[in-house]
């Protein structure tokens, strides 16, 4: 890849010019706001997927049908569209609509996308039809992970630098840290970065077998969570160099000053008992954005209820913290765990944390975990807010951590 | 620009690649619609407690990932990044066939867990106690080139030294057999035998006596036959090369109908240089490309060309820049320039 | 109970693919997790499975698998005890 314009030493800001989001507290940025403002969860029953555990789980699920998706896309009836794919063209497309982009192709653009589950909601419906129904083949190649981020390139017309990151929960934030490292390097001028997930049978049966998800509304950081709750989603964020962002006057929503992945090479699922990973993760991110700890405001913390997750990333912070722990809440009792596009959901949230000067209420808390006593912010709570540090970790140890600055 | 060299090159494929002493591998018959890969003795490199869980591409993931460490006598690496199309795709049809034959009971969580398309990075990383940076690419044909842009990018951050990069794909058992009956459905298809294996690297920002470098490496997701020959162009001559520098060039061919794009390139800014081949030794699959960096890699290491390989006109030594290109079904387009 | 035991143990073999073991290696008495068979927390989940589907005996919570899976003598006892096939 070449540089595009300048390859001097200092690199450009990178700022964030427009998002998308569809979750199950809503269709719109302006929907997840206002749930978020008004502390409600868009998790309950499942509706979508027919499954013998219906009675004993709770997901967020995207209200919105497939063949509402498909009309909101004025897809032709014979496409090959997976859920994941719907979920994701219809966040990108709004996350570009924001940045107010009317020809993608005057700047060099590229799009990263992250999901691990791809066109599993068709392969797991169809598997046995695939040899002899005809009409369903078409969901053949739509399987792998790649088929959703081609769809939303060729739809949004991104032709060039296009990829696919599976890290697990952790993939949306890995990139948005590689798309911000290749607008830092010249690479690219502007990058459309984010995930999607669609749920499936596959992730909720997976979850069951591990044991991991509870039959009740999350409860992230409290003593007595026991498991999380599954969601589905999808989030870009438009992230462009500051001097064209700048140059064409466009409204600057917040920037990526910090990023960092580490692994925490403890368990193939399980997070370490001293949280190294997330420390890593954490630490390398406030090196790379030069901020002390006392300047993040907010912690928009990967907060999954899981036994497990919450008692490692409560210790995780607080060595990164030491006894200033800023304020910090789980935005998954909103949503529920979504998986790949989790990093990017929560990245909406901490642009709108910035925006609105609000840290937003981590739902259904009420006593601290013992080992560690870390309180989480539990009503909407307006402050001045600089600085947003978000955490997303995942299975095989992945673990990322941005920072999403106002200024 | 820092340079990108390749300090080991270890695959595992159809071929007996991985111990071979010669690189002289002979045509798969395009009679075998599924080449398997030819194994190492995964004992000697997993030990038994980590191994019982995994599955075959994780095995060769993890084999060539070790061995390519001990070639470069590296113990921990700066970072992983390892790229796979299809991902593990053998857990996934293990755990799926569960769901659909118990009807959702007694599901075990084991095939779940490993299929997950960051396993093979993971237990790399834990079997090394590797705490580094560490990713995964699942874009189709592009997955592994996006694994070295993210290396390369990391060297010219200064954020590693030296990374540790793959791609792995396992055929599976019963996904492949459905896109094979699509392709074999159209006499447009593929020709090549679909196949499997790991190619990994160690890569390094520091030069090495008769390292060969990656100098450039191009994605492009959508482009047309005409496109691809201005865009080579301007690859070129970024990179201050014209074709008739290009000691050998590299081509996916796999007999579908979208060879067009490589056949237009050859008989236009190609005409006269050495041309190759390597999809006919080794099958197609998404990260094959993997391969033909590592049989790249050979060549100009031992200044020797497969005859298996050569498409047209001979070659003549000194072997110096060589250039690859590969696309699938028309789309998701890359080039890789490396030289010695 | 001599005959569950070895059951156990061939299932567990099976079931966790522990090549290098055969029944003979396993004592009765041995720790099934840690230093003895070094069985991990995925183990248990399996084995959870295989109470449930092979002796009809629901746990719901991972920490019960703890005392349960001390030993093949403990797990054969709490079997012949609780099972419902």
């Amino acid at each position: 890849m070449q540089n595009t314009e300048q390859n001097n030493s200092t690199s450009c800001r990178v700022a964030i010019t427009g998002m998308g989001i569809i979750s199950a507290i809503g269709n719109s940025v302006e929907e997840n706001l206002a749930s978020l403002l008004k502390a409600e969860t868009g998790i309950g029953s499942i509706s979508q997927i027919e499954t013998i555990h219906s009675e004993n789980i709770k997901v967020g699920e995207v209200k919105l049908l497939n063949v509402e998706l498909q009309s909101h896309l004025n897809l032709p009836k014979d496409n090959n569209f997976t859920r994941t794919s719907l979920l994701g063209l219809y966040a990108a497309k709004e996350a570009v609509k924001n940045a107010e982009i009317e020809d993608i192709k005057s700047h060099k653009t590229g799009l990263i996308s992250a999901t691990t589950i791809g066109g599993m909601d068709k392969t797991e419906q169809h598997l046995k039809q695939f040899e002899t129904d005809a009409a369903v083949q078409k969901y053949i190649n739509s399987h792998h992970a790649g088929d959703s981020t081609q769809k939303i390139a060729d739809a949004l017309g991104i032709t060039d630098f296009v990829t696919t990151i599976s890290t697990a929960c952790s993939s949306a934030t890995n990139a948005i840290m590689l798309g911000t490292r290749l607008i830092k390097a010249g690479q690219l001028e502007r990058v459309i970065v984010g995930g999607t997930d669609s749920l499936s049978k596959f992730t909720i049966n997976g979850f069951k077998t591990l044991m991991l998800q509870s039959e009740e509304l999350c409860k992230p950081f409290d003593a007595n969570r026991n498991g999380l709750n599954l969601g589905e989603a999808a989030a870009y964020l438009v992230l462009e160099a500051e001097p064209i962002a700048k140059k064409e006057n466009k409204s600057i929503l917040g920037y990526v000053s910090g990023y960092g992945n580490a692994n925490d090479a403890f368990h193939q699922t399980a997070s370490s008992d001293d949280g190294e990973g997330a420390y890593l993760a954490m630490q390398k991110a406030l090196k790379i954005s030069n901020l002390e700890t006392s300047k993040i405001d907010y912690i928009n913390a990967h907060g999954t209820a899981t036994p497990n997750n919450d008692l490692s990333e409560s210790v995780a912070i607080k060595r990164v913290f030491d006894n200033n722990i800023p304020d910090f809440s789980s935005t998954k009792a909103f949503t529920g765990h979504t998986l790949a596009a989790a990093g990017a959901v929560e990245a909406v949230f901490s642009v709108l944390a910035l925006q609105e000067q609000k840290v937003f209420p981590n739902l259904n808390f009420k006593t601290e975990i013992s080992e560690t006593g870390l309180i989480p912010t539990t009503k909407l709570k307006p402050k001045n807010i600089n600085h947003v540090l978000s955490n997303s970790f995942g299975f095989g140890g992945n673990c990322s951590t941005i920072i999403l600055s106002k200024e | 620009m820092k340079g990108c060299y390749i300090h080991s090159a270890v695959s595992i494929s159809a071929q007996d690649s991985f111990d071979a002493k010669s690189f002289d591998f002979k045509i798969l018959e395009n009679t075998v619609e599924k080449a398997t890969a030819i194994h190492p003795n995964y004992r000697d490199f997993i030990p038994p407690a980590a191994s019982r869980r995994m599955a075959t591409g994780v095995k060769m993931g993890v084999t060539a990932a070790k061995r390519a460490l001990q070639l470069a006598n590296l113990e921990q690496p700066d970072a992983i990044i390892t790229g796979s199309g299809m991902g593990c795709i053998e857990d996934t049809e293990k755990f799926l066939n569960s769901i659909i034959a118990n009807n959702e009971e007694f599901l075990t969580p084991t095939p779940f867990i490993q299929s997950t398309h960051n396993t093979v990075g993971a237990q790399i990383a834990l079997g090394l106690k590797c705490k580094a940076y560490n990713n995964t690419f699942v874009h189709g044909s592009l997955s592994f080139e996006s694994a070295l842009i993210d290396a390369k990018q990391l060297f010219q951050e200064n954020e590693a030294q030296n990374i540790l990069v793959g791609g792995v794909e396992e055929l599976g058992k019963e996904f492949v057999d459905y896109v094979l009956m699509m392709e074999t459905s159209s006499n447009q298809g593929i020709k090549v035998p679909f196949g499997e294996g790991a190619s990994f690297f160690v890569l390094s920002s520091e030069p090495k006596l008769g390292a060969v470098n990656i100098h450039d490496i191009e994605t492009i997701s959508l482009a047309s036959e005409n496109d691809i020959i201005e865009r080579m162009k301007v690859f070129l001559s970024n990179n201050n090369l014209t074709s008739e520098k290009v000691d050998a060039i590299i081509f996916g061919n796999n007999g579908d109908s979208f060879d067009s794009y490589y056949n237009n390139l050859a008989s236009t800014l190609f005409e006269e240089n050495t041309q190759l081949q390597y999809k006919n030794i080794s099958g197609e699959f998404y990260t094959v490309s993997a391969f033909g960096l590592f049989m790249a890699t050979k060549i100009l290491e031992e200044q020797k060309i497969p005859s298996a390989m050569l498409i047209k006109n001979s070659f003549k030594k000194p072997l110096k820049n060589i250039l690859l290109y590969n696309q699938f079904k028309g789309r998701n387009h890359s080039f890789m320039l490396i030289s010695k | 109970m001599n005959e569950l035991k070895l059951e156990l143990k061939e299932k567990i073999i099976e079931q966790l693919n522990l090549e290098e073991f055969t029944v003979t290696d396993i004592d009765d008495d041995d720790a099934l997790f840690g230093d003895g068979l070094g069985l991990d927390s995925i183990d248990a989940l399996e084995l959870i499975v295989m109470l449930d589907k092979d002796y009809g005996i629901q746990l719901t919570d991972p920490k019960e698998g703890k005392e349960v899976f001390q030993s093949i003598t403990v797990l054969a006892n709490y079997i012949a005890e609780h099972r419902t096939k």
